[in-house]
């Protein structure tokens, strides 16, 4: 198929109808008039939804900004460890996330981030929500410590109706026992039907308490509440003496694991601290959006000018190929996708900067040749061929230097900061298409577009 | 050809013109740490109405909370950074900022760093430029098998680094400048382009020699130098196009560190030139000088 250079030229419009479609705006309100045909329809990215077999693939082309560009809130969270047992502690720091996690939902924000991250010693929650700026009342919700409680309803009455109703804070008692008295929740399997429970421990004060309230209670639902919300209620069958009770339901492995973390969040209750938090107001990051598309704009336009004004015909192709390059760039921000950042804009001006630097040894190569006195057709394939041993030795170091700042494998000793991982995601991502156009795309280019007068 | 050799002294003296403050600074001065390492908080303040730095200043004091520092980053916006504070202070200094003076005062950026996060922050970044810098030394190391290239290149990268820090040592201390994760991420790409272009030139020394091309080392380093300098130039151009786009109209938050890449570009694609290859001269001079003293 890439037998010959037009082919593959041919191939590269066709890559570049499709980069285009990737990098389409998004919402785009496309409103003109073309002769008789008036166009009104919003634009939108492509985005493909394919099913292969029993595999379904589904990606919106969607550029993802980083909490600096579209304004919000990113929170560090150090959780207290020191009351809990060495072996809970992971445990326990999910919870800790599953309940931060709840109350970030019910705030409304769109969103939102809540992941965990465990160095050697430490346990800590981080939190990003995408628009939300004012955080004092955020901040105080999510930092405080689970709330768990035991509740019976007001009046019960025994109907088919009453199991489908959903308990309220009005509409049930404190029974006294509250998370304090469990000592863990579990999933478990069931020993008779292999389906995935939740077992519960409680401690020995609450195994007493426990067994007062399920003899009070037998046939009628115990509510949980967390965080003042019900999260379940089941109906207790007999009267638990030992303190170990069993939840049982149609549970899916997933939804078991949920409640047991929400549980456990009351039963191994973590203090949690703010350790770093930055805002960045909206007006702020839609600035910076402005001023990088501008700087980018005109550093582009000059390195285009310079381009062309010193290699003339063969700088235009350079300059052509580059284009494709910042499509090519674009579209795989969508695809992987990449958050961008202010750094990581940076990053891919940076490269642009680099990316050049291939042609340029190429040309240079290519001129050097033609003054041996080489035919310009061999000079150009030569200066291919020679340069590529040096584009490889620059580009390398660059490359690993990106590697160790992107720091894949999450070690710990090595900073996991998203800014700085931001600028060396794009940079490396810069820098490796950069092999690909700088070298396969330009030479297309030039082998099908460019001519030059065989001097005698 | 050009005959870049005989200016050996130049170099020298061009190099210490902007080595020996930035050394002065570096050691009197020293770097000045951001949030990002010492924990504290930094707040971007936006007023409606023009306003001076003492009249924000007032603002915190009334809180009871003392300042490090106040600069006015554009116009009517200022940049005020604290030292550690407990959160219920900053939570109450938040909460009458954006009250009392109702409209007048946005916050536009407000960032908190706890005290022991900065201080794990910077150990990171320290492994972090260990283990770039290691790396970049055995990428050396393996790219030229000589000790002689190797070094040179060595000490080209060290002069570019000590360039970068003495420059920010003195933007510090005469203009409040601070150096956070990014000015590291910017200086170890510094290193990696440093690196990079002086392998070109080398490359083109060695591709001589191995020749076995008929002339002095000088000589063949002149001609070596005249044959990469266009191509060493123009490709730094394009990059410094890029960043000084991105210094001049790339914004507060990007600026500094756009400014450390510019810095480092430029020290790089200088030193290459005119740092590596002359030292790469004056070792071949002084091997020779030895020989015959035998």
């Amino acid at each position: 198929m890439f037998k010959t250079p037009r082919r593959i030229f041919f191939f590269l419009l066709l890559l570049t109808v499709v980069l285009v479609a990737f990098d389409l705006p998004e919402n785009y309100h496309l409103k003109t008039t073309v002769g008789p045909f008036s166009i009104d329809r919003i634009v939108n990215p492509l985005s493909i939804h394919i099913r292969v077999l029993n595999f379904d693939i589904r990606k919106d082309l969607k550029t993802r900004l980083g909490l600096d560009l579209s304004g919000g809130t990113h929170l560090v969270l150090d959780a207290d460890m020191k009351d809990v047992a060495t072996g809970d502690r992971i445990g326990a720091l999910d919870s800790v996330a599953k309940v931060i996690e709840r109350r970030v939902n019910l705030f409304g924000v769109s969103e939102p981030i809540v992941q965990t991250a465990r160095t050697a010693d430490s346990y800590r929650i981080i939190v990003e929500l995408p628009g939300v700026t004012d955080v004092n009342a955020a901040v105080s919700l999510i930092g405080q410590t689970a709330k768990l409680e035991f509740r019976e309803f007001k009046d019960y009455k025994d109907s088919t109706e009453s199991a489908f109703i959903i308990p309220t804070l009005d509409s049930t008692i404190a029974t006294g026992l509250t998370g304090k008295e469990l000592k863990r929740a579990q999933v478990q399997f069931s020993t008779q039907t292999g389906e995935p429970e939740v077992s519960l421990e409680f401690s020995n004060d609450g195994a007493t308490q426990f067994a007062q309230i399920t003899r009070r209670l037998v046939g009628k639902p115990l509510a949980i509440f967390l965080d003042e919300l019900p999260i379940t209620w089941p109906r207790v069958n007999t009267e638990i003496a030992d303190g170990r009770a069993v939840i049982t339901g149609s549970f899916s492995q997933e939804n078991a694991k949920t409640l047991a973390l929400q549980l456990n969040a009351g039963a191994l209750p973590v203090a949690v601290k703010v350790v770093e938090k930055r805002t960045v107001g909206a007006t702020l990051g839609q600035e910076s959006v402005r001023q990088s598309l501008q700087a980018g704009f005109i550093g582009l336009a000059i390195v285009a000018v310079f381009m062309i004004a010193k290699y003339g015909w063969l700088g235009c192709l350079a300059v052509s190929a580059l284009f494709l390059y910042g499509l090519l760039n674009f579209a795989l921000y969508r695809w992987i996708p990449v958050t961008l950042t202010l750094p990581g804009v940076a990053g891919f001006l940076l490269s642009i900067g680099m990316a050049v630097d291939s042609n340029i040894l190429i040309f240079e190569r290519f001129k050097e040749e033609k003054r041996l006195g080489k035919p310009w057709r061999v000079a150009m394939e030569l200066g291919f061929g020679k340069a590529w041993d040096s584009i490889r030795d620059a580009n390398f170091t660059t490359i690993i230097t990106c590697l160790v700042l992107f720091n894949p494998g999450n070690w710990s000793v090595l900073p996991s900061s998203g800014l700085v991982r931001g600028f060396a995601i794009t940079l490396f991502i810069g820098v490796v298409t950069s092999l690909f156009t700088g070298i396969i795309v330009t030479r297309t280019f030039i082998r099908v577009l460019y001519k030059e007068k065989e001097k005698k | 050809m050009i005959r870049f050799s005989k200016y050996l002294w130049l170099y020298a003296f061009i190099s210490s013109f902007v080595l020996v403050p930035g050394m002065i600074a570096l050691v009197f001065f020293g770097l000045r740490p951001s949030v990002d390492f010492t924990g504290g908080t930094l707040l971007e303040l936006h007023y409606a109405q023009h306003t001076t730095v003492p009249v924000v200043g007032k603002l915190f004091e009334d809180q009871g909370i003392t300042v490090s520092s106040i600069q006015s980053s554009s116009a009517n916006d200022y940049i005020v950074r604290l030292k550690p504070e407990s959160p219920e202070k900053l939570q109450l200094l938040e909460s009458s900022l954006t009250a009392t003076t109702s409209s007048d005062v946005t916050i536009l950026r407000n960032e908190t760093v706890g005290p022991t996060l900065g201080k794990e922050l910077l150990n990171k970044t320290i492994a972090a430029a260990l283990v770039a810098i290691i790396a970049i030394l055995s990428y050396v190391a393996y790219a030229f098998k000589n000790i002689k290239y190797g070094i040179s290149a060595i000490i080209a990268l060290v002069h570019d680094l000590l360039v970068v820090f003495g420059v920010f040592a003195l933007l510090g201390h005469f203009q409040a400048v601070e150096v956070d994760t990014l000015f590291v991420t910017a200086f170890l790409t510094t290193m990696s382009f440093s690196v990079h272009d002086t392998i070109v030139v080398f490359d083109r020394i060695r591709e001589m020699v191995r020749r076995g091309e008929k002339m002095p080392f000088d000589a063949l380093c002149d001609k070596a130098l005249t044959q990469t300098i266009g191509r060493s130039l123009t490709n730094s151009m394009t990059i410094i196009f890029m960043l000084v786009a991105l210094v001049l109209l790339g914004g507060s938050s990007v600026k500094w560190f756009a400014f450390a890449l510019l810095i480092g570009t430029i020290s790089g694609t200088y030193s290459s030139d005119f740092v590596a290859t002359p030292i790469l001269i004056l070792w071949d001079r002084w091997e020779k000088r030895k020989k015959k003293s035998i």
